[in-house]
């Protein structure tokens, strides 16, 4: 392998992991607080994509320059509100049963993806960026690469630091962080936590939804994506750690860049080093490599 | 199950495998090969599923994955399989490879989660079962990729084409009765109690001595193994295996089947595998035909929010309300099992 092409699968390696990065860390911050585990955060992903798209294509049919940008927000905001219509109709009540939270998210999934295909249908579809970050970008040694991509790698770092400043910074933040660490304490000292815990849902799922545009930008978006991005935001909060946003960065480039470079090296068997991966860290640090033990 | 009823199984049971093994005279054969045949060669799967929820309090959610490995390892093995990856062992010999498999899947998925517990658990194993789903998928070498290995028959049995309807229901009929006595011997021997010991307060197990990791490994390889004889009979019944067969979708199936016959005892996974199958098959008459997903996706919503234990917890419901109620007998067994035997969330929180 030459240097271009090695820098090459490196980049692309975190290029994935910006997109990973950003559906997970929804995936991540609503288990870190509310300990559930979200099994419809791939239909949160699907949401946005399509939703995004049907709000992007009539407008860029008219060539109106905002239309990827309309298509973000719209995405953003269809699969928060879901989100938040999940914690609050189904989720909150069932506070602390786990399992049974799992389960519901579960059916909630078979029936996102089923109406998904009832109302879009089957065709995959792709959204085009706008001209300031389409096109190609002359880099050293790799030569010439998508701006778009670099851009993706960019909206993942505004990402986490927004993600940061907020957990690190503000009211909100302290909160959240507090109710991590002890939710019955953080009631008692008169702090709305279903309040809080519709916040947080609204912000992971809009991440997801954020994150489904951009992936749906990317490369295209079609039924049975979710269950991939699922897959990917399990492995990804299990190998860097429940609930740590920072953890999730490394768990991201981790299995984005192993992706990559299995890909490149031994396609039909790359899966299989990403589970190494998993099993790895789960022998070593079974709470993930910067999470806390349970 | 209260003392009440563990009086009642053995009849019980023997009287609905009695029942089982007497319908096919009376009912069409579409109904004995494709409802109540593939309702129980499912159930099997399920019944995996079930045995390591209610006895040890593991959701694994890697169980069709496991039962795959079965049914890629006889269709590798198999003549006639289309495309011959290897070919050529008689069945004889591939069934027992493909237990083997499957068992030896079961441990390895045991090891790699052993020191995971509750929904940490139910992660992992679904990320396992997935991931080894995106693997047979791009694998053409060994697993023929996307399009899987077709025309996997089965071994003829007293002469006859395992295709008979007949000699396919009464063998699943038979692997699941003797699978479901295995189930219920083990967990009376001191292996079994040591599982549910494990269930209620590992700590306590692992202070009194015994070896924690290796009763959940071995309680995995169980699973494995029942799994492995389920997806055997579904790589027959479907005459071939697919990626498909142990994707995502066919991996929630196997949770849906478990959950609505509820995980409190082994014979739900094959009341539910029947409410499944049966609403799989009439589904496209009840409501829209391509719309069957949403249908299962609301029913198994339903339940899950209605009876949270399934059907088996709706009917010990049903049943405490109308049944006397006998004067202060063994009230604090009775509670503490009502207790165990719910959702086996209440038991192992991280």
């Amino acid at each position: 392998m030459t240097g271009s092409l090695a820098l090459t699968v490196v980049l692309n390696g975190l290029t994935l992991a910006a997109l990973y990065f950003l559906v997970a860390c929804g995936f991540s911050l609503i288990f870190g607080l509310m300990r559930t585990v979200n099994m419809a955060h791939g239909s949160l992903y699907l949401i946005g994509a399509y939703v995004g798209y049907a709000v992007f294509e009539p407008l860029y049919d008219q060539d109106v320059w905002w239309a990827w940008y309309a298509g973000i927000a719209a995405g953003v905001a269809a699969a928060a509100v879901f989100g938040v219509a999940m914690q609050a109709v189904l989720l909150g009540w069932m506070q602390g049963q786990e399992l049974r939270q799992a389960l519901v998210t579960i059916g909630i999934s078979i029936i996102v993806a089923d109406q998904l295909l009832a109302v879009f249908g089957g065709t995959s579809r792709q959204f085009f960026a706008p001209d300031a970050i389409f096109g190609s970008t002359e880099l050293p040694i790799a030569g010439r690469y998508p701006t778009f991509r670099l851009f993706q790698i960019g909206v993942a770092v505004m990402v986490g630091l927004a993600l940061w400043l907020l957990l690190a910074r503000t009211r909100l933040g302290l909160m959240i962080r507090a109710g991590v660490d002890d939710r019955a304490m953080l009631t008692a000292l008169g702090v709305n936590v279903p309040l809080v815990s519709l916040a947080v849902f609204a912000l992971g799922a809009g991440l997801a939804g954020l994150g489904g545009v951009i992936g749906a930008t990317a490369q295209p978006v079609a039924q049975g994506v979710d269950a991939r991005f699922l897959l990917t935001s399990l492995v990804v909060v299990i190998v860097g750690g429940m609930g740590s946003i920072p953890g999730t960065a490394i768990g991201a480039i981790l299995v984005g860049v192993a992706e990559q470079v299995g890909q490149a090296l031994f396609p039909t068997y790359s899966v299989i080093l990403t589970f190494a991966i998993m099993a790895a860290v789960l022998a070593l640090r079974p709470q993930g490599i910067l999470g806390r033990p349970a | 199950m209260t003392p009440g009823t563990a009086r009642w199984a053995l009849p019980a049971s023997l009287a609905l495998l009695a029942v089982l093994a007497l319908l096919p005279l009376a009912i069409p054969a579409f109904w004995t090969a494709n409802i109540l045949g593939r309702a129980i060669v499912y159930g099997i799967v399920a019944m995996s599923l079930t045995f390591l929820a209610t006895y040890g309090g593991f959701v694994s959610l890697a169980q069709m994955m496991i039962a795959g490995t079965a049914g890629y390892a006889v269709a590798i093995l198999v003549p006639g399989a289309v495309p011959s990856i290897l070919g050529g062992v008689p069945y004889a010999l591939a069934i027992p490879t493909g237990l083997l498999a499957a068992t030896a899947m079961g441990l390895l998925v045991g090891l790699i989660s052993v020191r995971t517990q509750g929904i940490y658990l139910l992660m992992i194993t679904l990320s396992l079962g997935v991931g080894v789903h995106l693997f047979v998928q791009a694998n053409i070498a060994w697993f023929n990729g996307y399009e899987g290995i077709r025309n996997v028959v089965g071994p003829e049995i007293l002469g006859l084409p395992f295709r008979d309807t007949f000699v396919f229901y009464y063998t699943a009929l038979a692997t699941a009765a003797l699978l479901y006595a295995l189930v219920l011997y083990l967990v009376r021997t001191p292996f079994g109690l040591a599982l549910q010991a494990l269930r209620d307060n590992p700590r306590r197990v692992s202070a009194l001595g015994y070896d924690a990791p290796l009763h959940r490994i071995a309680a995995f390889g169980v699973a494995g193994f029942i799994a492995g004889a389920g997806g055997i009979l579904v790589t027959f019944y479907n005459i071939g295996i697919s990626p498909g067969t142990i994707g995502l979708g066919a991996t929630v199936n196997i949770l849906v089947m478990s959950v609505i016959g509820g995980l409190g005892h082994p014979v739900g996974a094959f009341i539910g595998a029947v409410i499944f199958t049966l609403f799989d098959t009439f589904a496209a008459d009840l409501y829209d035909r391509d719309r069957f997903n949403t249908l299962v996706g609301v029913v198994f919503l339903a339940i899950v929010l209605a009876s949270p234990d399934g059907v088996l917890g709706m009917a010990r419901r049903l049943r405490d309300a109308l049944a006397p109620r006998p004067q202060g007998r063994a009230d604090g067994i009775a509670t503490s099992r009502a207790a165990s035997a719910g959702p086996p969330a209440s038991g192992n929180g991280a």
